[in-house]
């Protein structure tokens, strides 16, 4: 699966993983405006496979797994993970296999782009290994049941080891431990000792605890009061959603009618990303016992239906590229990524490039209340390099 | 209720908790209007302090005999082995719903103008359960209980609140993908008893992805009921969007007891500069001062209370700071029993 046997020795390998659905749409304008800013980048392209690899238990096969662990680093698009067939979760493989512990959801408003609050810019990490998400429950008796929530030395000391360094690479001044330390006293009183210890190690980055449901009050009321927050894997779950919340767009009515509402995970700008077209068909497509796109959905199975929905209707070939989908959040992940390589010119170029695309708003694509194609927003972008 | 529209109606005791920081300022604000509205409540007053090991003996007596307690709010000690107050009352006293009602006031400018969402939260059980343990150094375990029995009454009485004060839609918010067990047997209740309310709405929805529609759109909300720790954070960032901890009503409700109180004070007792300046917003405890005459069945003399309350925040003249204003306790106080009819 390796995209091109040219090997300049100086160039940096990176996995891609266009992923389904918009995946593959919006993982060409991330490839065509890397080549446009001349990023010293090889990708090596896998795909979700056909069947089962018994080797992962999982659409994901083994390479695709080394691939990433021998180039350390990837950028994937959205997966979907058919619903209810007893497997695996894509996302949820490349977590555990790859012990991917920190999840780091940046999140701020765009300027030239309309949001309800315009001071937002700050970073949600969560911790992605334990938790509440243990998935050890049992039932003690009869209409009693028990759900274990599980805090480590470890897995606490490395994820505000990671926002600690995280803040310090990334020139930002406060880290805010997020909590309940007042109720659970020794699973997050572990948590915030861990954060203490790593955090007097930062004498340059300031370091705050916040109980959780004041954060949530302090971040509905002024975002702006945050920088980087760490917090245990429910916390971060919860908060990193609601501060994405922050930033979804005021768009007219009219445009809300035509467009509905999907947010692809790990990512920074909610994307809506079915078109109106596609509301004809939803009955036909989805049973009623899959109500994706229904309010209440969990993000995640929105995700996935947009993603099913598109695929059939490929399959039915009707239309042939939809070409609608905004590729600006799969960008700024590229972005970060270009980052985490230390790549910091060519990230700041794309960002500007980016940036000014949308502040313009010539080239919007349907999502942000525009009718851009994804070819022309990407285009665009290409230009401002 | 006939009872309520003579002055006749004979004096009930309610149990005062003043609490730490701004609490003594906002109950005695309460004590003032209800003194200058002859409202028929009197108060039996008890000093409590939120480091103190356990609730008086004498406070709890108190309130099982007078079935009704007002407090400001009582501070809980992050870590130190200390257990929080509140949760021991409300276990002990088995306040098991705790409601929090958000709505934005009329001319308090907020960035959402039609909030208007009944919190209702498990408030016995789940998180709170208080079962944690070292399995061995360096790992922790924190046990989350749901039982059939507390999900079934805590839906049943979010359906009966929705019913009564005529309401649309019952919204159940969970994280059943993940815990599927224990957020399962939360939902499975809710089921069970929205089948028996086939006029009101029901909707389950994704704790994430609530929080994002909370912050997002308020307006599609109605009604919502919620397992322990997620109503905690689902009630204070609806109070957020509409005003925040100052304005906020709510109160924790048994079979016998109830105990009213700021509907989200977030663990906030106030700073050191509001209690000096004397400027703690008395708008939340006395709306939910409000809440508690509705619940002694005395709904003409809440009525008259949230009237003149709305009537001066939406006036705009003494407001305190929190709420974008400068006036002190005391000045908004006099501007309510000046505006109480
Ligand atoms: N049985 C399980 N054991 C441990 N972790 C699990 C289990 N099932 C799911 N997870 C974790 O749960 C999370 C997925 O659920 P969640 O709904 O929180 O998704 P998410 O990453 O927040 O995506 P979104 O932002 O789209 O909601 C992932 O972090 C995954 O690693
Ligand atoms: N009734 C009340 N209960 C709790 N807190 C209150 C109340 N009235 C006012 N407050 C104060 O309001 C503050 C919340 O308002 P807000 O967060 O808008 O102000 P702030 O930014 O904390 O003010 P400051 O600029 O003094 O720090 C809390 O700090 C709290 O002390
Ligand atoms: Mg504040
Ligand atoms: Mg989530």
């Amino acid at each position: 699966t390796f995209t091109s046997a040219a090997s300049e020795s100086n160039l940096i390998r990176a996995t891609l993983f266009p992923g389904d659905g918009i995946g593959p749409e919006i993982a060409e304008s991330v490839k065509q405006i890397f080549k446009v800013a001349k990023v010293p980048i090889e990708w090596e392209e896998h795909y979700v496979g056909k069947e089962i690899d018994p080797r992962t238990n999982s659409f994901l096969t083994w390479e695709s797994l080394e691939s990433v662990r021998r180039n350390k680093v990837g950028l994937k698009g959205p997966m979907a993970t058919p619903i209810g067939k007893g497997h695996r979760s894509l996302n949820l493989t490349l977590r555990k296999e790859l012990n991917l512990y920190a999840n780091v959801r940046p999140c701020y408003s765009l300027p030239g782009y309309k949001t309800r609050y315009d001071d937002v810019n700050l970073i949600t990490i969560r911790e992605n290994t334990e938790g509440e998400y243990s998935g050890l429950e049992h039932q003690v008796v009869r209409g009693v049941v028990e759900s274990l929530k599980i805090i480590t030395r470890q897995a606490s000391l490395r994820v505000a080891e990671y926002a600690f360094h995280y803040a310090k690479t990334h020139g930002r001044e406060r880290v805010s431990a997020i909590h309940k330390a007042n109720i659970m006293q020794k699973t997050d009183g572990l948590f915030l000792k861990c954060c203490r210890e790593v955090a007097e190690k930062y004498p340059e980055i300031k370091y705050e605890e916040v109980v959780i449901d004041n954060c949530c009050m302090m971040l509905v009321k002024n975002p702006a009061l945050f920088d980087v927050l760490v917090m245990p894997n429910l916390y971060g779950d919860i908060i990193s959603d609601l501060c994405a919340g922050l930033i979804v767009a005021i768009l007219a009515r009219e445009v809300l009618l035509l467009l509905r509402p999907c947010m692809v995970q790990h990512l920074i700008l909610p994307e809506r990303i079915v078109h109106g077209r596609i509301k004809a068909v939803l009955s036909r497509i989805i049973s009623s016992e899959q109500a994706g796109f229904v309010e209440g959905r969990s993000i995640v199975e929105n995700v996935l239906f947009v993603q099913e929905i598109i695929a059939e209707i490929r399959k039915r070939g009707k239309p042939r590229n939809l070409n609608l989908a905004n590729p600006t959040a799969l960008l700024l992940s590229s972005v970060s990524m270009l980052r985490h390589l230390e790549l910091h010119d060519k990230a700041d170029r794309i960002q500007d490039a980016i940036l000014k695309t949308i502040a313009e708003g010539k080239y919007r694509t349907g999502d942000l209340g525009g009718t851009a194609s994804t070819t022309e927003f990407t285009n665009s972008i290409c230009d401002h390099l | 209720t006939n009872r309520s529209f003579s002055s006749t109606a004979s004096p009930r005791a309610v149990t005062l908790i003043p609490g730490d920081g701004v609490g003594p300022l906002v109950t005695d604000a309460v004590e003032q209007v209800m003194k200058a509205m002859k409202a028929p409540v009197y108060f039996d007053r008890y000093e409590v302090r939120g480091d103190m090991k356990c609730m008086p003996e004498e406070v709890m007596d108190s309130i099982k005999k007078n079935k009704v307690c007002l407090k400001g709010g009582l501070m809980t000690p992050v870590g130190g082995g200390v257990s929080s107050l509140n949760v021991q009352m409300r276990k002990e006293l088995d306040l098991y719903a705790s409601i929090v009602h958000c709505f934005t006031l009329p001319g308090l400018p907020t960035r959402h103008n039609d909030v208007d969402i009944v919190v209702i939260r498990e408030n016995t059980e789940g998180e709170y359960a208080g079962l944690e343990h070292e399995v061995v150094p360096g790992v922790v375990e924190s046990l989350k209980v749901i039982t059939k029995y507390c999900s079934e009454r805590i839906a049943k009485f979010a359906f009966e609140y929705a019913d009564v004060n005529k309401r649309k839609k019952v919204t159940a918010v969970h994280k059943a993908n993940i815990m599927k067990l224990a957020d399962g047997l939360f939902l499975e209740s809710c089921r069970e008893v929205a089948a028996k309310y086939p006029e009101i709405q029901y909707e389950e929805i994704i704790v994430d992805n609530c929080c994002m529609q909370l912050v997002s759109k308020p307006e599609q909300f109605d009604v919502m009921v919620t397992p322990n720790l997620y109503g905690n954070l689902i009630a204070n960032t609806t109070a957020g969007l509409a005003g925040g901890t100052g304005v906020m009503p709510g109160g924790n409700v048994g079979t016998d007891q109830a105990v009213f109180e700021q509907g989200a004070s977030a663990g906030n007792v106030g700073n050191e500069k509001i209690l000096k300046l004397k400027k703690a917003n008395p708008v939340a405890l006395l709306l939910s001062s409000a809440m508690m005459l509705r619940h002694l069945e005395f709904p003409s003399f809440a009525d008259r209370l949230e009237t003149a309350v709305r009537r001066v925040i939406a006036e705009g003249k003494f407001r305190t700071k929190d709420v974008g204003g400068d006036s002190t306790t005391q000045e908004v106080v006099d501007a309510i029993i000046a505006a109480v009819d």
